[in-house]
């Protein structure tokens, strides 16, 4: 090879080089530019909308001034609930993978089968939820959302548990074994523990993940223009008051819309990236 | 010796035996728990099967490829939101890909290492918006973005041209499957950037190092020695993304605009699967319309449970290996 064609194939060599890892470069602002984009919207429109109102005052009816008050106590009520159905039934599912479990092939296809559900669109599981409790029931119900949320939750904490309970050493579960504890009492006193942290933070990012859902709630908790804490009822809630609204023709609609989605997105926000933080430091 | 050993066993005997009592039940407890994400599983897809049976009774095969979808006369066929579900897909996963691929690389080879951090912190950051944030922002901001600038551009440039040009012919109205593509391609490029990100680090140090010993730039690593070693869990990620795009909800709800008369053109209003349950399921007034909501919610599980069920054994290959 002469040596003009080695300099040129080196030259387009280094071209090519740089104009590889220029476009990872681009992608990575154009990425970025969305981030500054949605989160610079959402703080900007909500903001201005955001006063003490927010929290003394009913959804209003269409086209005059109001609060989100029912709608945040219904998020909260219907959030709760998802959190006392989910957590324990997932805690255990993990306790039962990590501890009992482990090798098995049935172990496996749980977790495979969980992993799944982790990414299963939401809005089937509100249809699922619908069939489940909304029809025998004959009507939308705080309840039906909390089972709906419960069951968008359990994938997460499930998985999460799983995994730091058999992040804790062998040695500590033989050393409690070796003392004479049941199984039960050296999961109890010694495992749960021990991962207390990263099921913690699971608890929370799956709380992070109920907290902006919006589709499982549309047909099971529905909403409800005026107060209530009976879970019997339909329940208003910040998603699907922020739906409903945000397509409405009324401007007062759009900015309580706008509101409730800055308040949402402030504690989804603040939940994920705390929990994610707690988890590194860990690690 | 014997009878000393007999009259001091009973109160261990008593403790082991209550606490085998203890173990049973705390076993048979994270059993049920267990079992529960299993059936959970198969109850949802047994609900949906159930629900939307009648509907598939009614309208057979012309169900998935008809396209009249008329409430008042109780027909129902449902190719447009099965279109619009696999076209919005499409573009997402169109851009996403590329996109998530060039952050993976940026985060893996070009960023400085105290870059590397935040920046990754960033990206993960657009996972954790809601999906109905993205729906607002989208109808209110991106909408009128698209039907300002985007669209006329697209329709005056591609639309004349022969067999393309009817995909971007039509009036500039900002809602339609283009805009819905790209919010899902915002939305999805964090997971499939995660994966690719996490499986690029996962490539033995000793091989990029022979290569670069080779003289061999980093674009050249990357396409000769990382993204053939990566290569299947890469795939799996693509799918992840894909699975996550087909079954988004609210953020397509807000800006397709919830049409069911069939167009070509991605300017166009258009509708998926997922937003036409979220739009029409509560409305729906007869049992046929119900059935068919729920019939279509049924194919929309089997078809993200074949996507995501693929994208985790690719990754799981992808993680076996590592392990051997």
């Amino acid at each position: 090879m002469s040596s003009a064609r080695a300099r040129a194939l080196h030259r387009r060599r280094r071209v090519v080089n740089l104009l590889g890892l220029g476009a990872a470069t681009l992608a990575t602002l154009f990425g970025l530019v969305w981030l500054v984009w949605i989160l610079g919207t959402t703080l900007w429109n909500g903001a201005g909308a955001f006063d003490a109102k927010l929290f003394t005052e009913m959804t209003p009816p269409p086209g005059e001034a109001g609060g989100l008050l029912n709608a945040i106590v219904g998020s909260a009520i219907i959030i709760a609930l998802g959190i006392a159905f989910g957590t324990p039934v997932g805690v255990m599912a993990g306790t039962h993978l990590a501890e009992y479990a482990h090798g098995t092939a049935l172990a496996e296809v749980i977790r495979f089968v969980n992993d799944i559900l982790l990414s299963a669109p939401s809005i089937v599981i509100g249809l699922f939820v619908y069939a489940l409790v909304v029809q025998p029931t004959g009507h939308f119900s705080g309840w039906a959302g909390g089972v709906a949320l419960a069951l968008v939750m359990l994938p997460v904490v499930v998985r999460t548990s799983d995994e730091t309970m058999r992040l804790v050493p062998a040695t500590l579960r033989e050393a409690a074994l070796a003392l004479g504890a049941p199984k039960w009492r050296m999961i109890v006193r010694v495992v749960w523990p021990a991962a207390r942290t990263g099921i913690v933070t699971g608890i929370l990012l799956g709380i992070a993940r109920i907290s902006g859902e919006t589709a499982p709630l549309l047909f099971t908790a529905l909403n409800n223009q005026y107060w209530t804490v009976n879970p019997a009822n339909p329940m208003a809630n910040i998603p699907v008051v922020i739906f409903q609204f945000a397509l409405s023709p009324y401007d007062q609609w759009h900015s309580l819309a706008w509101a409730g989605a800055l308040l949402m997105t402030l504690v989804v926000l603040v939940l994920s990236v705390g929990a994610r933080a707690a988890l590194r430091r860990r690690g | 010796m014997s009878a000393t050993t007999q009259q001091t066993l009973p109160p261990p005997a008593r403790r082991r035996s209550r606490g085998a009592a203890g173990d049973t039940g705390f076993r048979v407890l994270a059993g049920t728990a267990a079992l529960l994400v299993l059936i959970l599983l198969g109850a949802t897809a047994a609900a949906m099967f159930w629900g939307g049976l009648p509907a598939l009774r009614a309208f057979g095969w012309h169900f998935f490829v008809g396209v009249e979808w008329d409430p008042v006369a109780k027909r129902f066929a449902a190719l447009v939101p099965i279109y619009g579900t696999l076209v919005t897909s499409a573009i997402a996963m169109l851009i996403a890909v590329p996109v998530s691929f060039g952050i993976a690389v940026f985060l893996t080879e070009v960023a400085p290492t105290w870059v590397r951090g935040p920046v990754a912190a960033a990206i993960e950051l657009l996972a954790g918006v809601p999906s109905i944030i993205y729906g607002m922002w989208g109808l209110f901001v991106f909408v009128p973005f698209m039907a300002d600038y985007v669209d006329p551009f697209l329709d005056a440039a591609l639309g004349p041209l022969p067999v393309i040009g009817a995909l971007f012919s039509g009036p500039p109205m900002g809602i339609g499957m283009l805009t819905a593509g790209i919010i899902l391609a915002i939305m999805v490029i964090p997971f499939v950037s995660a994966v690719m990100r996490d499986v690029f680090t996962l490539v033995p140090p000793s091989l990029r190092e022979s290569a670069f010993a080779l003289g061999a730039t980093r674009w050249e690593v990357v396409r000769g020695v990382v993204l053939p070693y990566t290569r299947t869990a890469v795939v799996g990620g693509i799918f992840l993304g894909l699975g996550r795009a087909l079954g988004e909800t609210m953020a397509v709800t807000f800006v397709l605009g919830n049409a069911h008369d069939f167009s070509i053109s991605l300017l166009a209003p258009g509708n998926s699967i997922a937003a036409a349950i979220a739009n029409e399921f509560t409305e729906a007034d007869s049992d046929i319309y119900r059935q068919s909501l729920i019939a279509l919610g049924f194919l929309l599980f089997v078809v993200t449970f074949v996507v995501l069920a693929a994208a985790k054994l690719m990754l799981l290959r992808m993680a076996r290996r590592e392990g051997t």
